[in-house]
Order: structure tokens, then sequence, then C-alpha cells
């Protein structure tokens, strides 16, 4: 039987040498009808080129096809060649025959029409329909991907609608006209855990409704698990291995696929957590940091003239304390405040209550002017492109009311070598370090002060997975060596589980469960935390079916003076305890 | 010097380099007064002379040699030109910056009084202002700088206000750095590309501006040479003498052309999109 598509040793090349310039060098699957093919790979890996010459976008982004073969096999049965067919022939196979979803949906739409209308224009142009039937064939599209009251929504413009809600707009376009293959470049890298679980859910279900074939791209190899047949791993533009899912994630031959499978986060329930370090009860250290009823309020103003109305509860009383070299990690969805925390302990934002108190350090080390450091999550935009590595390390001393000598470079120097970059770095600028190395500059700027404590926010977050395994490596090395305390932020709960001795769950501006790592992520209590754990995806857990859950986060506008109800709490183990639920 | 590398690199940046080159070398040689003849001696019997072997470019009405009024004039345009762009570069960064960074208030207050300098056309307001100081070259300096001010605050506000939001002026403030510090290192190093190259485009309007106001009076008095009044006296002898008409008027198009393509070029060669990554 002839497969639906069929990919013989494809070449792609960009810029004007196309053929010197190969960023996709002889890449061959094919997918029968029905079946998913999940391409996996770092970036800059040509996974997401591969995809896009598919369906020939890869033309407007100033590609070539520079060699090979790709054959689709069409609805009547004929079989249609991709490589040499024109634009106006493309422009009947896009939509109709292969339907896309990209990774950013904020993006992805325009913001200025309706998303009715941008679903209509898909039936408009392909199955010629109009007025009232596009709109009832619109208004079908969304009830199939599961968005409740969809006639309201239809009249909804993209700002209206979560990221996962447009997420799922766009597979409903992408749908529209049944395709008979998908092709999804990283559908679920900018959305929520929780809602990447619910996307997942909802394109497996759609493909057993409609027996469509699926190219799944993805950098993530646990997120595989769930929906492929079929994987493809690439590397520098080829093929590192491919084969069937359970003999790729199973008995992986080629050492690449080793590597990734290796650096993939283990989440498991728990088990893996850390065990050194852990709290001694008897000892009564002074804690490196506590913070005591934090609330940070950004008032809403519906004019220039007007009164407050009311305010954002960003973060309502949140307290914990944080032990010299302990990590404590808050976890929790974009929009919870997790981050707003951060900036309130480090000054960056200004709190409304609260009071946080910074031990000192131990009598050994000496003390330092600012104590709390941070290290932010985008190690592209956190370090000036403009000036020298030297200048970047020295600006905390400097304005710390140190000066550039023998001193300070050698100390540049020492914590160099020690985040493990060679010290003719400091000559250096930014844009010549990769993400990896950016970020391991940030950490070492951030220890130029010996702070007692670091705020890693969401510090490992844009990374590729092998290069987060050896930074995260690194800050427990350091944590060990320098006593440090690690406020570490991050929504993954794979990384918290291997660098937090203890885990704070923060929904809606407020912690709704605490305690040492292994009992949270083995024993979650709050209902929150358990729907966060059982939405990681996992290689341990393929075979568990995702389900499809459509509750949406509460607002956190709340009307002027209003004030949460206090907390009350439940211990579960000497140190675990969570809010008791209304 | 890998700028100036660059430059020629760069099709229109190669053409309007040399253009601005050579008129610098006559600016500075037309101003320590390196011309073929004095350019204010009247030499009565050689009036309205047509180009020629002794007058290049031939005499004027009172017989004063065009070609080195020329070099004078450019000498006197360029004195201007720099001057006031020098001041419209600084006070625009200055006022930008605290717009941008003093945010609220500030920000509103200056960029209102930016907006209101902006709706005059820009000959307009320099003429205004030139008309309540009195004429002279010091005051068309002045004058020429606050009509150009708005156009460097506004170059400079929005990316400042763009910057000041990103994460490494962040990291700057956890490790407690000065505003200062912030402002100098942080905006202003990453503001320079930008700058450069609307310094270029200035300095064609503000000799532009200057002709102008030289044309009209209110610039550069007499007998001392100047490209506008060199045209403006050309005015009624249009068709008996037309290179008195001719010679400035290609001299000011030239050199405007020649600080356009340069600034063409130098937004092409600043902007790190267009840059390749050293190897």
């Amino acid at each position: 039987m002839t497969p639906l598509l069929s990919v013989r040793d494809l070449r792609v090349g960009f810029g004007r040498d196309p053929q010197a310039n190969e960023v996709v060098r002889g890449v061959s699957f094919d997918i029968a009808d029905g079946e998913t093919l999940a391409i996996v790979g770092e970036s800059g890996s040509g996974k997401s080129v591969t995809a896009l010459s598919i369906n020939r976008l890869i033309d407007f982004g100033g590609g070539r096809i520079t060699g090979g073969a790709m054959t689709l096999k069409r609805a009547d049965g004929s079989l249609f060649d991709l490589t040499t067919a024109a634009e106006p022939q493309l422009r009947a196979i896009r939509g109709a025959e292969i339907g896309m979803i990209f990774q950013e949906p904020m993006t992805s739409l325009n913001p200025v029409l309706t998303i009715g209308t941008q679903i209509e224009e898909s039936f408009r142009l392909h199955r010629g329909l109009t007025g009232r039937q596009a709109t009832a064939a619109a208004k079908e599209a969304l009830d199939r991907v599961r968005i409740p009251d969809a006639a309201r929504r239809l009249k909804y413009t993209p700002n209206q609608l979560s990221g996962g809600m447009l997420q799922r707009v766009m597979i409903a376009i992408a749908l529209a006209c049944n395709p008979r293959l998908l092709i999804a470049d990283e559908p679920t890298t900018a959305l929520d855990v929780t809602v990447q679980a619910q996307i997942m859910a909802l394109l497996a279900e759609l493909k057993r409704e409609t027996g469509m074939s699926v190219i799944f791209i993805t950098h993530d190899i646990g997120l595989v698990a769930g929906i492929a047949d079929k994987v493809m791993v690439m590397q520098n533009g080829q093929a590192a291995e491919q084969g069937e899912l359970s003999q790729i994630l199973d008995r992986p031959r080629h050492p690449y696929t080793q590597h990734l499978l290796h650096a993939v986060p283990h989440f498991a329930n728990g088990s893996a957590t850390r065990v050194d370090g852990q709290r001694d009860r008897g000892e009564s250290t002074e804690p490196a940091l506590k913070v005591d009823g934090l609330v940070v309020r950004f008032p809403l103003k519906s004019n220039f003239f007007s009164r407050a109305t009311g305010a954002v509860h960003a973060v309502d009383g949140v307290d914990f304390d944080l032990m010299p070299g302990e990590t404590l990690a808050i976890v929790g969805e974009s929009g919870s405040g997790k981050s707003t925390t951060a900036k309130a302990v480090l000054g960056l934002v200004r709190s409304t209550r609260g009071s946080f108190s910074v031990g000192s350090r131990k009598a050994s080390a000496e003390r330092s002017a600012k104590p709390v450091q941070m290290v932010f999550q985008n190690p592209y935009a956190s370090l000036n492109p403009r000036l020298a590595i030297e200048s970047i390390l020295a600006e905390p001393v400097i304005a710390n009311g140190g000066r550039m000598d023998s001193e300070t470079r050698a100390k540049m120097a020492s914590l160099l070598e020690r985040v493990g970059l060679p010290v003719n770095s400091l000559q250096r600028y930014p844009h010549e370090f990769s993400g990896g190395q950016r970020q391991r500059l940030c950490i070492a700027r951030a220890l130029m002060l010996n702070p007692s404590v670091v705020v890693l926010d969401e510090a490992v977050s844009a990374l590729d997975v092998s290069v987060q395994a050896k930074v995260l490596e690194l800050l427990v090395e350091l944590q060990r060596e320098f006593g440090l305390a690690y406020l570490f932020i991050s929504h993954d709960m794979a990384v918290v589980e291997r660098i937090a001795h203890r885990i704070a769950v923060i929904y809606a501006g407020q912690i709704v469960e605490i305690g040492d790592a292994a009992s949270v992520l083995s024993k979650p209590q709050h209902s929150y935390t358990k729907k966060l754990i059982a939405a990681v995806p996992t290689i341990d857990r393929r075979r568990e079916h995702f389900e499809i859950d459509t509750r949406q986060v509460p607002s956190l506008v709340r009307p002027q003076g209003f004030e949460p109800a206090p907390a009350r709490w439940e211990r579960f183990g000497p140190d675990h305890r969570a809010r008791v639920e209304a | 010097m890998r700028i100036l590398r660059a430059i020629f690199g760069h099709g229109s940046g190669r053409i309007g380099g040399v253009i601005v080159g050579v008129y610098l070398l006559i600016a500075i040689l037309g101003l320590v007064g390196l011309t073929p003849h004095n350019p204010i001696t009247q030499f009565r019997v050689d009036r309205l002379h047509a180009p020629n072997g002794a007058y290049w470019m031939g005499t004027d009405l009172f017989g004063r040699d065009v070609a080195s009024r020329l070099m004078a004039g450019i000498g006197q345009s360029f004195t201007v030109a720099f001057f006031s762009v020098a001041f419209a570069t600084l006070a625009g960064t200055v006022l930008g910056l605290a717009a941008a960074w003093l945010g609220r208030r500030w920000d509103g207050v200056v960029m209102r009084i930016m907006d209101v300098l902006l709706a005059f056309p820009a000959i307009l307001l320099a003429l205004l202002i030139v008309t309540v100081a009195g004429p002279g070259t010091w005051t068309s300096v002045v004058a020429i700088g606050i009509v150009y001010t708005p156009i460097f605050t506004r170059v400079v506000r929005g990316p400042a206000l763009s910057l000041k939001a990103r994460e490494f002026v962040d990291a700057a403030r956890t490790f407690g750095s000065s505003s200062s510090y912030i402002v100098t290192r942080h905006l202003l190093l990453n503001l320079v590309a930008p700058l450069t190259v609307q310094v270029t485009l200035a300095l064609a309007w503000a000799l532009l501006t200057e002709a102008g106001l030289s044309f009209l009076g209110l610039g550069t008095q007499p007998p001392a040479a100047s490209l506008g009044l060199m045209l403006s006296d050309s005015r009624n002898l249009m068709e008996t003498a037309p290179w008195l008409m001719i010679f400035p008027g290609l001299t000011i198009m030239i050199s405007i052309l020649g600080f356009n393509l340069l600034g063409d070029a130098l937004r092409d060669i600043l902007d790190p999109r267009m840059r390749r990554v050293p190897a």
C-alpha cells in the first residue's frame, strides 16, 4: 500500500547558495494513513525546516529544496509531487490536504478579526461556504475542539481568549477541511503544563475520530511518548535514528538518542528528589530568607482621572522561609504570581504588605552588601549586548563601591572557571556565547557579590534539555560549595524534582501546598497539585491517558478593599501541609 | 577603522563617504583661507566674468571670485551645521533619556514640549527664533539646534523605553547599580547606532536650513560668504550670469545627497541584524 506521504532524501538549503548552506541533509520517512510521526530534536536540528518543507511554506522563509522527493497521496488516490509543484497547486493542497498548527497561538491569529471570521475564512476558501452556512460550520469546528459555548465565542477577538483556547482555535482552523495530514510544530511549547495536557489529549482524540495522520514536532522526547507511533530523532539536519516508538524509547541505538533520553528529566513522583542537605529540625539555624505575609497588588484604574476601582491580587499572603544550603522551588503556572513573588523579594516590584528578613551568613563568609541575587529566565535579554564580559561581571562590584582591581579580576577569573567557561571569555561579547553559556555567565555575575540567596526565575526554561541538565548540575555543585540558598521559580515539575529540597505550589497568588519535595510529589494533597503533577508528560507513564479538563484559572481581579479569607492548613507530615479547600 | 572599511564595502556608502570627505576637505581649506583668491576682495575690473582660467567659476556682481566664495561658504555652512547638530544631539539625547528614565510627569512634560516644537515647519521655527534673537552665525546655530532637538529626543526616547524594560536593566537594579550607571552603560551605549544614523541625516537637513536662513538674509551676514547668501544674490542675475546660481545650487544638492547616502549606509552597517557574526 502506498503511504500517505513519502519523503526521500530531502535536502533543504538557505540563502544565496542553498547547496552550501544546507540545514536538512538527506532525510527520509514514510507516513501511512492514520499514523503519527514525531520528529524530535534540539534547537537547530532542522526539525521545523523539515516540516515546513512538506507543505512548502519554506519557500516564504528563503529556503530552497535542493534535492530529494516528496510524494503525497491525494484523497482521490493520485500521487502528487510536492517538491516540484507550483505555488497555485500548493495553495489547493495547504489547508485542504495538509493542515498546520504553529507554536505561538497568540501570534498565529490576526488580533483585529474575530475568531469566527478567521475560522470561516478557511471554509470559504476551500469549501466555498458563505454567510450562514460558514458560520454554522465554524461553530461546529469550535464544538469539535471542545470549546464550551461555541456560538458566543465566535464573536470574540483573540485577546479575549487564553493561550490554550487560542491553540484550540488554531486546531479548529487547521482541521476545518478535514486534512488527512496535520503538521503540528511544537504546538504546546508556549503553553502551561496543564494546558499542554489538554491539547495533547484533544489531538489524540481528534486523531481517533478523524483517522488523520499527524507529524508532531517537539524538543521534548517525554511528550512524544503519549502520542506517537513512530519517532524520528534529528541532529544536525540528519535523522540520527528512526523507528517504532517502543524501539526508540526502550532500545535506543544511536548515542545521541541515548543522550537525549538520559537528559530528559525522568519525572517519577518524587522518587528522584535530592537527599542531601535535608532540613535538620534539631538545629536552630537562622533562615537565609524569611518571607512573611507577602502581598502584591496592582491597582486597576478605568481611566486617568478616576480612582482605583479594584486591584489585581498578584500575590496574596505568601509566607515561607529558606534555610542556607536549601532549595525551595516555587511551582505554578503562568499568572499564578510566582515571578511576582521573586521580583518582590528582590525589590523590583513594590510589595503592598509583608516583611522579609535576610539572615546573616555563616561567620566564616564575609558579609555581602546585596545578599539576594537573581538569575533571569532569558539568557539573551539579561546581558547587555554592547558590553564585554569583563564589564558585565564587574558591574555588581562597581555598583557596590568596589573597583576593578586585581582582587576583582581574580574573582572574575575564578568564577568563570568555576561555571565552566574559558578565562579568555572576559574580552568577548555576549553574542559570542550560546544560550547555556550565557546562563552560566549570569550565574557567575550573580555570585560576584557573595550572595546568600540566589533567586532563579525559570533559569533553565529557555535551554535545550541536555544543556538544562548540565546547568542544573552546576547549580547543585555551587550550592554545596558556597552554602547558597536557592529560590527556584519554575513551571516545570520534572526540573523541580531534580533540584528542590522543598516545594511550594502557588495558585492564583496563594501557596496551596508546601512541604519537602518527596512528599509533595509522591503524595500530593491539594487538588491543584494533583492536577499539575498528573499533567507532566513522561516516558514512564506513556500508556496513561490524558483527560480533558477545561477549567480556567480564576480571575485575580478583586474589587477595592477585598481581603481573602485567612488560610486554614492541614498537616500531612512533619514538613508537608496543604491549604484546606473550600 | 572597521566602520570606515564597512562604509567603503557598502555601495551607496562608498559614494556618500567620498562626497562627504571631499566636502570636509573643501570646508577646512575654506575656513583656513587656502582659497584661490580672497573671497571678500572685489576685483572691480573683472565683474561678472564667466568661468575661465583665472576664475574657475566666474566672478559675481562685485568682481569677487565665485570659487573662493564657494569654498568659504561651504566652510561657513558646515560650521553652522556641525555645531547646530551637536547642540541638537546633546540636548535631544539628554531630554530623551530623562523622559524615558524618569517617566510619568517628566515624560509627559518633555514630550509635549517636543510635540509643540515639531508642530512648526523647521524653517518657520528657525526664522522665528532668529527674528527674536537677531541674525548672526551663532544665533543660527542655536536656532537650527533647537529646531532639530525634538527629532533626537524622539529617536532616543523610544528605544530607551524598550531598553529600560529589558532584563539586563532589571539585573543591574538587583546589584544596586546607580541610575547614572544604568543610563550611561545600559541605555546610552545601546543607542549609539541609531544616534549615529540620525546625526548623519540631521547634518543634511541642517545644511539646508542654514542655506534657507542665509537666503532670507537671516543667517550669515555679508560680506562673509555662505551658500544661501550666494544663491540669494544670484536671483536678479539668473539670465546674464547663470554660473552664479548653478555652482552654489549644485554644491548644496550634492552635499545633501552625500550625507543621505552615508546615513543610509550607516543604518545598514550598524543594524545588528545585518551584521555577520564573527567566526
